[in-house]
């Protein structure tokens, strides 16, 4: 047929858009294998479930932080509703059940979201300035409770923090990680195989189109930003088990180290595309940047921040040129 | 006569300034083909979206099926049956073809989409439109051909009442319309009520049982396809006579003038090719779609690199990187693509106009604001750039009044060589003859024209001389005499030059 012209294919028949992903995973096999070769005692299974464990409510909360920018939105809030949710479980807990605190503190961080989206959509505001304003108003929040740092003693939440999973001699995972876990399986299963998942790279793609094309793109946004409050509220329940603490300056500038996260999984900050195993990895990275540092000893911590700005600046420049050579097509 | 399903009376939309539709009464009926008619900028698309709840509506009332209707939305219009393809393809590039062709409808099990029943249902479909190509694949991969059948694809594959195609056949070529027509047919058969805009008159005559004509937001009046003359349509939809195309048909005559484009065994998406172009000689480039006539153009303005060959532009031997290095030879490319590579929608239109002058300058030498007044002041006039307000925002303006912006902005560098390509698609048949009658004069005053167009009447009409191509292949060069007509071109297209 006529229309049907030479396809050029990609090596190895991967959609281009993987790219990205294999590439955040190449780079963190060759930084452990690095790892293993100058540090005694680096390459054992432990240390990789360690960034597990270590940044397990990172994970949540970049899984939410997915969800918006494949709409090509952004959520600021994110690190202030976790802070506000360690400070109002940790206020509630001596007295209130911690189920109801659990559930209480998840919806708090729902109806923020969907109060974000809702704004952001129906008065046509930028995210970025709708959710600033949301980490104002969230880290407000925390001082009215208190200005101090509060500890958590409910058995509980002690209960879970304490508790180790073997999976073998040797290896070991807190629930926290588990519930991590959890919340990446569901969500990839949502991006992919639900309607409300299309919809998100659908709006992400254009919304514009997506509105003609008759796609519920009120609804769609505004669930990325609830979706987006529910993690932020999930990562701070797993930032209490694991500080047992609720505190006003914890998780202070989380929401970057989300974004970095997603950006340096593939995902592009204008929406449509990008995968959250790119997203898994991100946090991984990110994890194993600051345990290669700790081993390292003589390093100041700031030097975490000056790696993830080259790779970050790296992975943006990486992600250029996949679109901008993307763009050749067929007739 | 059956009873409508659809029934608008008394429409009003007005935008600031601008009264788009006024007391418009328009009526479908089941099992028919209607074309609504009009000049760009008339308020047929403004109709569509009215219709489907895109802009809500200032006065009238809409009855679907003798029920009275106001959507809020192209969601609620969909589920009450009507189905609309928008006059922009409106699809999402990042996803999948078969991904567009169902995404809100996905064939699902217990709530999970079942990809692979998609994927093979979408193929399915497009086979249908004769259209066998990887529905896995990006959107964004695929010609806006393509993308055109698989916005179209969306919209009947539903359980529709009422198909809206908002110029539809505006980048397909004959064979795919013939195709879109047969399935049309098909569906008017089981009594869906289709309305249908286009600017290709031939197409009206053949597929269009009834039409309404629209002329500055008013009604014109409803006639039976069958019984307007084309004269008599074209007067209706344009308020006067149009001698303007008739003066047009004699052929300026070819001169003999400097070479000004010598490209020798060039190659690169295209199978190496050997074209000259003289200075006043407009070149035609016929062939299907995808034959190569845009790579043969974006090899000459530099936004290709080519892989084998030489180019001399005026003499000089060039080796083309980038299209600014086209430009400053004097090479203009007019593309195809106006909404991804051409207009940008923010600025208004005399901003979109400067644009390319003003780029040439370089920013650090502003066009005066008088020169620039006068400039587009004069453009807005040639090319009947409607509503003729030069602040106006560019995509406020119709379809087919943007098409004339961009055509303008190239116009007005007063390239030595200006490459057009489908220049006229969207365009009225008032401002189609306009446009040609315009690259005759500069042609006329010494620029070179590569003039691409899927319309071979027009090639043959403005055309020194013709280059065919096929498969991305050169095959034959004619002179444009006497014995050159449509026929023997389309002969030529189809067997390949081969004689
Ligand atoms: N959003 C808008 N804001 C302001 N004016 C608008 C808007 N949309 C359309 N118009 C104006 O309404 C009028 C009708 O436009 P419309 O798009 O309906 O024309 P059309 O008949 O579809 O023309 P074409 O053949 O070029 O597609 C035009 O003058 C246009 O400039
Ligand atoms: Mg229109």
């Amino acid at each position: 047929m006529k229309t049907l012209a030479l396809p050029r294919q990609l090596p190895g028949r991967l959609p281009r858009n993987y790219l990205p992903v294999l590439v955040t995973g190449a780079l963190f096999i060759a930084m452990f294998t690095a790892g293993g070769i100058r540090y005694e005692g680096f390459a054992t299974g432990q240390i990789i479930l360690n960034v597990f464990i270590d940044n397990a409510f990172l994970l949540v909360v970049a899984v939410g932080m997915t969800f918006v920018i494949l709409t090509g939105g952004i959520d600021l809030s994110v690190g202030s509703v976790v802070a506000l949710t360690t400070m109002i479980a940790a206020s509630l807990l001596p007295s209130t059940p911690s189920f109801l605190v659990i559930l209480l503190v998840l919806a708090i961080g729902g109806v923020l979201g969907a109060a974000m989206g809702a704004i952001i959509h129906y008065f046509e505001i930028q995210p970025f300035i709708v959710t600033l304003a949301g980490m104002f108003l969230a880290r407000g929040l925390c001082y009215t409770i208190g200005t101090d740092s509060i500890p958590i003693n409910d058995p509980t939440f002690t209960a879970i923090a304490q508790t180790r999973i073997d999976l073998a001699p040797e290896l070991w995972i807190s629930p926290t990680v588990l519930i991590a876990l959890a919340v990446v399986l569901v969500a990839t299963y949502t991006l992919h195989y639900t309607r409300l998942g299309r919809n998100v790279y659908a709006v992400g793609g254009n919304e514009q189109s997506a509105l003609l094309m008759g796609l519920p793109v009120a609804r769609t946004k505004i669930a990325v930003y609830t979706i987006s409050g529910l993690c932020s509220a999930l990562g701070g329940l797993l930032l209490s088990f694991y500080m047992l603490s609720g505190y006003g300056l914890h998780a202070v500038g989380m929401e970057l180290d989300a974004i970095a996260a997603v950006v340096i999984g593939g995902t592009l900050l204008t929406g449509g595309s990008g995968y959250l195993l790119g997203t898994v990895l991100g946090v991984l990275v990110l994890g194993l940047i600051q345990t290669v540092i700790s081993f390292e000893g003589t390093l100041s911590s700031w030097w975490t921040k000056i790696v993830i700005g080259l790779l970050l600046l790296v992975f943006i420049l990486l992600q250029r040129l996949i679109v901008t050579t993307g763009v050749s097509r067929e007739r | 006569m059956a009873e409508a399903i659809l029934r608008m009376t008394g429409i009003g939309k007005e935008f600031p300034g601008v009264r788009a539709l006024d007391g418009v009464d328009f009526r479908l009926l089941p099992g028919e083909v209607h074309a609504l008619m009009g000049e760009n900028g008339a308020g047929k698309s403004t109709l569509i979206k009215v219709l489907t709840g895109v802009y809500s509506i200032d006065s009238g009332e809409i009855e679907l099926a003798g029920d009275r209707v106001a959507f809020t939305g192209p969601l609620e219009a969909q589920k009450a049956g009507i189905s609309t393809v928008y006059q922009e393809v409106n699809l999402c590039p990042n996803l999948s073809v078969a991904e567009n062709v169902f995404i809100g409808r996905e064939p699902r099990r217990f709530g999970r989409i079942r990809w692979r029943e998609m994927r093979r249902r979408a193929a399915e479909l497009l086979t249908r439109l004769d259209l066998a190509i990887d529905v896995a694949k990006p959107l964004s991969h695929y010609s806006l051909a393509i993308q055109q059948m698989v916005a179209i694809a969306r919209a009947i594959d539903v359980d529709a009442r009422v198909l809206i195609l908002d110029e539809p056949t505006s980048s397909l070529d004959a064979g795919e319309v013939a195709q879109l027509f047969r399935v049309m047919r098909r569906l008017k058969e089981q009594g869906i009520a289709i309305l249908f805009v286009s600017h290709f008159l031939d197409q009206i005559y053949e597929i269009a049982d009834r039409m309404t004509i629209l002329r500055n937001g008013r009604l014109v009046g409803e006639y039976v396809t069958a019984e307007l003359p084309q004269v008599e349509l074209v007067g209706k939809m344009i308020g006067r006579e149009l001698a303007e195309l008739e003066r047009l048909d004699e052929r300026p005559p070819a001169r003999t003038s400097d070479t000004l484009v010598e490209a020798t065994e060039l190659g690169g998406r295209v199978a190496p090719f050997s074209l000259t172009i003289r200075e006043g000689e407009v070149v035609g480039l016929a062939g299907l779609l995808g034959s190569g006539r845009t790579e043969i153009a974006r090899l000459l303005f530099g936004a290709d690199h080519a892989a084998t060959g030489t180019l001399r532009i005026g003499g000089d031997q060039v080796t083309l990187r980038t299209p600014r290095g086209a430009m400053a030879r004097g090479v203009a490319f007019c593309s195809e693509n106006r909404r991804e590579e051409g207009l940008i929608p923010e600025l208004t239109v005399r901003e979109n106009l400067i644009l390319a002058l003003q780029a040439r300058r370089g920013w650090s030498r502003p066009v005066p604001r008088k020169k620039q007044d006068e400039l587009v002041a004069k453009y807005i006039k040639a090319l009947n750039i409607r509503p003729d307000n030069p602040e106006m925002l560019i995509r406020n303006l119709s379809g087919g009044n943007q098409q004339k912006v961009l055509l303008a902005r190239w116009l007005i560098l007063e390239p030595r060589l200006l490459i057009l390509d489908e220049p006229t698609r969207g365009i009225d048949v008032g401002a189609k003859a306009e446009i040609q009658k315009l690259v005759v004069e500069l042609s006329d005053g010494g620029m070179a024209v590569l003039f691409i167009s899927a319309e071979l009447d027009e090639v043959l009409r403005l055309s020194h001389k013709v280059a065919v191509l096929r498969d991305r292949r050169l095959v034959a060069e004619l002179p444009n005499d006497d014995t050159l007509t449509t026929d023997v071109l389309m002969e030529t297209i189809a067997s390949g030059g081969a004689k």
